[in-house]
C-alpha cells in the first residue's frame, strides 16, 4: 500500500519532457517533488502563472508570489505572469498537457465530485470545473475508500459532479487504473503488496481485470 | 485627464447600498485593501459582491461580511471563511458559487464589449441548471452571461495620473479583467507616478478602463498561506 508520498512518486511517472503540467490543492502538490531534473516541464499555477518554483527559503517569501493554493513560492528562471482570464484561456484550450487533481468520488464513466458535499461543505469549485472540462489528460490522486471503508470508486457517484465523463487515469494508494472510454476501471497495475482480491473488494464500480497484473515499480 | 483622487473615502463616496461591485485579488493577493476598508468604514449594505473568494475572517471580504454589508457573494472558492459559511448556512447571505474560469471570463467578456461567452466549465453540473447550452463541433458548452458591475475595485502595483496600471507578479490575478470590466473602475495602487513614467509597451491595463486612481497606504499584504523551505 501507498502512502501520499508514493501515490506522487507514481504519478510523476507519468510526466512527459516538454509537459505543461497543472497541479492541484493535496496530494498533486506533492508531484512536484519527483520530477527528475533531466526533465524540462512547467508548472501551470491557474492564479496566473507559468513557471512555478520551490517554496522560498524562509525570509523571502512575497506576499504578491503564490500558487493556487495560496501558499508562497518562488517563480523559476523563464516564468510568464498573466491575468486569470488568459490562465483560463491557455486551459480551455488545451495549451496545458497534463492535469492532475484530487477527487472524493470517481465513477466508471469517468465523473468526478470533488467541491461539495451537500449540507456539510461548501468550499466551491474554484478552477476545477474548468480544468476537467476542457483538459485532454486528466490524472486523480485519490485514497481508493474514505474515512468508513466506502470505495471511491463507484458505478455512479453520489455528490454533485465537478464533471463528466473526463477522468483518464486514477492513482490510488492500492493501484493504477485507467477509466475505459466505454466505461469501467480497467486494473493495470497494483501496489507493492496489495493484492488484486483487495483491490476488488474495494472497487465499487466494474473493475476490468485482464491478465497478471504486475506490481508497480515506483 | 487627471483621474487622481486624494483617498479611498474620496474615491468610494458615491458607491451606495444595493449596488453591485466586483473586488480584484486571488486569495489574500492583490487584494484593493485601502477600498476594502473605506467601506467598510462607510458602511454601505445590500452589496453583490463578485470576487474570486471572500477572505478570511479579519481581513478582506471577510470585513464587509462580518458588518453584514454583502447581500450577495458571486466567488469561485471561498473555504477560508468560517463567518462566511455560518452566514451561508443560516440564510443571511446569498451566495452563487461559478467555476473559476467563468468568472473570469464573463470580466473578460464585459471589458471586450462582448454579451456573453461559451465554456464547457459545468457541464453535466449543477451549475448548468437553466442554462442555455450550444453544441460546436460535437462538444457542449454553456453560454454564460457578461457581468454588469456598478463598481470594479482593484489594486495595482504601479499606476499613472492617467489611469495606466501595472501590476506585480501574481497579485495581478483577477485585477486586469475586472479592470476592464466596471461601469466605473476605481484603482489603487502602491506608487502612484506622472504620465511617461510607466513604459508603454509594460502597460497591462489601458487608462481608458479606468476612471478613478488613488495612491494607497500602509498596505498590510497578508499572506495566507506562508510556505517555506530551510536553507541547507
Amino acid at each position: 500500500m501507498l502512502d501520499k508520498t508514493g501515490i506522487a512518486k507514481r504519478i510523476a511517472k507519468e510526466i512527459k519532457d516538454g509537459y505543461y503540467v497543472n497541479l492541484g490543492i493535496g496530494i498533486p502538490t506533492l508531484v512536484a517533488n519527483y520530477i527528475p531534473q533531466s526533465m524540462d516541464v512547467v508548472l501551470q499555477s491557474e492564479n496566473g502563472l507559468l513557471g512555478m518554483g520551490p517554496f522560498p527559503f524562509e525570509g523571502e517569501e512575497d506576499a504578491d508570489v503564490i500558487n493556487a493554493g495560496k501558499q508562497t513560492i518562488t517563480m523559476l528562471p523563464g516564468s510568464a505572469i498573466f491575468d486569470s482570464a488568459m490562465s483560463f484561456g491557455m486551459i480551455r484550450a488545451r495549451k496545458v498537457n497534463l492535469t492532475i487533481l484530487g477527487a472524493m468520488e470517481v465513477s466508471e464513466n469517468g465523473d468526478i465530485a470533488n467541491w461539495k458535499i451537500p449540507g456539510k461543505m461548501v468550499k466551491g469549485m474554484g478552477g476545477a470545473m474548468d480544468l476537467v472540462a476542457s483538459a485532454e489528460n486528466i490524472i486523480v490522486a485519490m485514497q481508493h475508500v474514505n474515512k468508513a471503508g466506502e470505495s471511491k470508486l463507484l458505478p455512479q457517484c453520489t455528490l454533485p459532479l465537478t464533471g463528466v465523463n473526463c477522468v483518464k487515469k486514477i492513482v490510488t494508494e492500492l493501484a493504477v487504473l485507467d477509466v475505459l472510454p466505454g466505461g469501467g476501471f480497467k486494473l493495470l497495475e497494483r501496489a507493492p503488496g496489495v493484492s488484486v482480491e483487495e483491490i476488488k473488494n474495494a472497487t465499487a464500480g466494474k473493475l476490468i481485470i485482464e491478465g497478471e497484473i504486475p506490481e508497480m515499480e515506483i | 485627464m487627471n483621474k487622481v483622487y486624494s483617498n479611498a473615502d474620496e474615491a468610494i463616496a458615491d458607491i451606495a447600498n444595493g449596488m453591485t461591485l466586483m473586488l480584484g485579488g486571488f486569495g489574500l493577493c492583490g487584494l484593493p485593501e485601502n477600498c476594502i476598508a473605506a467601506l467598510v468604514k462607510k458602511g454601505v449594505k445590500e452589496l453583490t459582491c463578485i470576487s474570486n473568494n471572500a477572505g478570511v475572517d479579519d481581513f478582506g471580504i471577510g470585513l464587509m461580511l462580518k458588518q453584514h454589508q454583502v447581500k450577495k457573494m458571486i466567488s469561485s472558492y471561498v473555504g477560508e471563511n468560517a463567518e462566511f459559511e455560518r452566514q451561508l448556512l443560516s440564510g443571511e447571505l446569498e451566495v452563487e458559487l461559478i467555476p473559476q474560469g467563468t468568472l473570469a471570463t464573463r470580466c473578460m467578456a464585459a471589458g471586450y464589449g462582448m454579451p456573453a461567452i461559451f465554456t464547457p466549465a459545468g457541464i453535466g453540473t449543477e451549475v448548468a441548471e437553466g442554462k442555455e447550452v450550444r453544441n460546436f463541433n460535437g462538444k457542449d458548452y454553456l453560454m454564460e452571461m457578461a457581468f454588469d458591475a456598478d463598481f470594479a475595485i482593484v489594486k495595482a502595483w504601479k499606476g499613472d495620473s492617467m489611469g495606466n496600471l501595472v501590476y506585480r507578479s501574481t497579485a495581478r490575478n483577477f485585477n486586469p479583467v475586472m479592470a476592464m470590466a466596471g461601469k466605473i473602475t476605481i484603482a489603487e495602487v502602491e506608487e502612484l507616478v506622472e504620465p511617461g513614467q510607466l513604459d508603454p509597451d509594460y502597460v497591462h491595463t489601458p487608462g481608458i478602463y479606468v476612471h478613478r486612481i488613488f495612491q494607497g497606504v500602509n498596505y498590510e499584504k497578508r499572506i495566507e498561506q506562508r510556505t517555506v523551505r530551510s536553507k541547507q
